[in-house]
């Protein structure tokens, strides 16, 4: 069995209570963990190897108080108690400074798909390294030939032997440049449906034949990484799933992905903001700084910001009731995923609006209200990142309304006949 | 109107909802706009004998709800009457009971009345020419030796020309009080007010020395404020419930529509364009109930919150139910803008919530103000 931390649970015979558990935390916090005001969180840039540096260390801190990975099952690292006492922890933890950068993808995302779908190895090895806070876990799988049709990917994984040979390049890996592994996503037959020839690797990011790059965004962000592949060697241990059976994979992760996204993963430990840029704009500060106050204007234009704001977290809290009573679809999460990329965008509109010209030209020298414009250059991340806000109305549309799928020429023909438009 | 109706609540609005498809459909909404009529006395009696207007009221003064959160049932009866957009007095007869039951002393027998049917009210806060403001009045009220002398014009009063009581707003030597002003004493003077819904009628009031008695008045001065607050707050979830219900209704049927149509031989549900219009609609709609249940719950449960949120579901309902609507008619084509089709009875309805009680724009400022204060708390 895997090495676990002795936690109180054990240590009587009656399980731990929730209330007891929480207590616990408070008291286990309080001594070692660093209090933060949560309404204005710690810069935590997830461009910067620092960062991950320091969200490695306080995940070891967890984990050696016994606080880590509580909803993982006890064989793979993790505590094995039930989601109640996760939410107990969020809101001990609510006021200490926390990992939370590790919670997507890492977490959320990677460590419970290969919970889902992985090797006994590959849950006893790559889980529990990650709860011990050694490594870090990250998705390869959009690609520079094509966004939104994951299926359509062409990386491709070929056998020699008893090896598997990948070439091809990933991009827009979230965080790729800190992580350990990666869940890649390759093609390994051509001659069947896209959906029905691909298959799930799991790539040690060290390994030889692996490039990685930094992109760097508009506002200057280098957070995203592209990775070219070229003759990279892999083992049959590196398959995650079946081999072709790869969908089944990856759609575990856009699962989990939007579970992740919607705020509802048992596997996310701490709930706060990861950093000021995810903050929403302070309507107030702006006004005050622009000398806007008492402008009736400018108070409409944010009450009405400040209305959907709110609304956005009452409409995460409706959708996931209903989905738990069978009201909504289990799809129903994506009207939160869309309903927040248009907040999002008039939210950076409103502060944009409300700015003038200090949010364009830096008036006062100290950047303040100048990166409400910086901001609005990446405004459609929000509309984009985790496919974009039309497939997610195609997904409202045909999967919640039950409207006719959207026709797709490559459905049921062999992917080395599909065209791929110029290469 | 929350999420999880608990078993008491699923049958009352399978009663309420069965009473309405019998005695309110559409067609009735039709004939009474013909006849020019606003709704049926005896109709009303019989909603209020389920119960509809005794849902605010506790048991020790006649009333009683069905899951003992009444608020919650009371939402739950105008999402169902959104549905049909019926006829009948509950907004103005709920609103003035949500005041009354806050200082019953001496108006027990109004109380009684109005939870039996037998007598409706409004309230009178409106004046011509000025926004919604609740917490200011031209009006005026002036002590005298048996009582008080209102002066004054109001107008915008819902079922006005039908109402038998007035709750009226009114400046009491500096001071906002509110009295019980039966509309058949002397200097009343009631001239009907037409609106863009189909059967509902408002009404100016006029009150040129109107004598009344010193039990009129509702609580006391310090009360006041917070009575006036509560009505407000009923009037915005009443507004919010019956658009949700409305919303329902006409997603329902344009679902239906776009399915059963075909246009170059395909259904206009398989259009992208309109699916991505659609898909907006449907999460707009979701979004309107879930601040809907967030605002009843608020006021349900007098959370210190409940002014700032029946503002913002206020204002995001009423901002996007006649966008939704409009875009429903764009959807059903031609037909959408005939007299004949029913999309414009719930268009009607809903252009005038939006506005009345207090516009989107308006509400935007006041939860501008609320989160600045908010803020000032916290700093």
């Amino acid at each position: 069995m895997t090495e676990t931390v002795t936690t109180a649970t054990e240590v009587g015979e009656m399980p731990e209570s929730v209330t007891e558990f929480a207590a616990r935390a408070r008291t286990w916090l309080a001594e070692n963990m660093t209090r933060i005001d949560p309404d204005n969180p710690p810069f935590f840039v997830r461009a910067e190897q620092s960062s991950w540096d320091r969200a490695t260390e306080m995940q070891r801190k967890l984990h050696a108080g016994g606080f880590a990975g509580i909803c993982f099952p006890r064989e793979y690292g993790g505590l094995g108690l039930d989601l109640a006492y996760q939410q107990a922890f969020d809101a001990e933890c609510r006021t200490y400074e926390m990992p939370l950068i590790l919670n997507v993808p890492s977490f959320t995302i990677c460590a419970a798909t290969i919970l889902d779908m992985g090797s006994e190895q590959q849950k006893r090895d790559r889980i529990s390294a990650a709860i011990r806070g050694e490594e870090i876990l990250c998705q390869l799988l959009s690609e520079p030939s094509g966004g939104s049709d994951l299926a359509g990917v062409i990386t491709r994984a070929d056998r020699q032997g008893d090896k598997w040979i990948i070439n091809g390049a990933k991009t827009w890996s979230t965080s790729a440049f800190a992580a350990d592994y990666g869940l890649m996503l390759a093609r390994t037959d051509w001659n069947v449906p896209k959906h029905e020839g691909l298959t799930m690797f799991l790539v040690p990011l060290n390994s030889p034949g692996i490039t990685m790059r930094r992109i760097k965004e508009v506002n200057g962000n280098e957070e995203f990484c592209e990775e070219f592949f070229d003759g990279l060697e892999l083992g049959d241990d590196a398959v995650v799933g079946e081999v072709n059976g790869g969908w089944a994979v990856a759609s575990r992760q856009l699962h989990h992905e939007r579970r992740a996204v919607g705020g509802g993963s048992e596997f996310a430990s701490g709930r706060g903001a990861e950093n000021a840029s995810e903050m929403p704009p302070d309507y107030m500060a702006i006004a005050e700084a622009t000398g806007q106050s008492d402008e009736p204007r400018v108070q409409e234009l944010a009450g009405r910001a400040l209305v959907h704001r709110e609304v956005k977290e009452q409409l995460i809290q409706h959708v996931s009731t209903s989905i738990a009573t069978g009201a909504l679809p289990p799809n129903a999460g994506t009207l939160i995923r869309l309903f927040h990329a248009d907040t999002t965008e008039l939210e950076v509109d409103t502060a944009l609006a409300i700015a003038g010209t200090a949010g364009v030209i830096d008036e006062t020298g100290d950047g303040g209200v100048f990166d409400v414009g910086v901001r609005y250059l990446s405004r459609q991340t929000g509309s984009l990142g985790g496919g974009s806000s039309e497939m997610a109305r195609n997904v409202i549309a045909e999967r919640i309304l039950g409207f006719p799928r959207e026709l797709a020429a490559d459905r049921g023909v062999p992917f080395n006949q599909v065209k791929r438009g110029r290469q | 109107m929350t999420d999880v109706a608990n078993p008491e609540q699923m049958l009352f609005a399978s009663t309420t909802q069965a009473f309405l498809d019998k005695e309110a459909p559409l067609t009735r909404v039709r004939d009474l706009h013909a006849a020019d009529e606003s709704y049926d006395p005896g109709w009303w009696q019989r909603a209020a004998e389920l119960g509809w207007a005794s849902l605010l009221v506790p048991e020790e003064l006649g009333g009683g709800s069905v899951s003992g959160d009444g608020v919650a049932d009371l939402a739950l009866v105008a999402e169902q009457v959104g549905r049909s957009v019926a006829p009948g007095p509950l907004h103005p007869v709920s609103v003035v009971l949500a005041g009354l039951v806050e200082a019953p002393e001496g108006h027990g027998d109004t109380i009684e009345a109005l939870v039996a049917g037998e007598l409706v009210a409004s309230w009178a806060v409106y004046e011509p020419g000025r926004p919604f403001d609740p917490t200011a009045s031209a009006t005026t009220a002036t002590q005298t030796a048996s009582g008080y002398r209102i002066d004054g014009v109001k107008d915008r009063v819902e079922a006005g020309d039908r109402a038998g009581a007035l709750l009226v707003t009114a400046n009491c030597d500096g001071t906002l009080r509110q009295f019980v002003v039966p509309a058949d004493t002397a200097g009343v003077t009631v001239t009907p007010q037409r609106s863009l819904d189909m059967v509902k009628i408002y009404a100016r009031v006029q009150f040129d020395g109107v004598e009344i008695g010193s039990d009129a008045v509702v609580g006391s001065a310090e009360q006041t404020p917070a009575i006036i607050e509560r009505q407000r707050q009923v009037a915005l979830i009443l507004q919010c419930a019956e658009l949700v219900g409305i919303l329902d209704t006409v997603l329902g049927f344009t679902t239906q529509w776009l399915t059963d149509r075909h246009s170059f031989g395909r259904p206009l549900s398989s259009y992208q364009a309109l699916k991505h219009r659609f898909a907006n609609d449907k999460m707009w709609f979701e979004a309107a109930r879930a601040t809907t249940a967030g605002a009843v719950a608020a006021v349900a449960g007098r959370s210190p919150d409940a002014p700032k949120l029946v503002s913002i579901a206020k204002a995001y309902v009423a901002e996007r139910t006649p966008v939704i609507l409009q875009d429903c008619v764009q959807l059903h084509g031609g037909i959408g803008v005939t007299w004949e089709h029913d999309l414009h009875l719930f268009l009607r309805r809903a252009a005038l919530y939006r506005a009345m009680f207090g516009s989107p724009e308006d509400h935007y400022r006041t939860v501008y103000e609320l989160s600045r204060k908010q803020e000032d708390v916290h700093a």
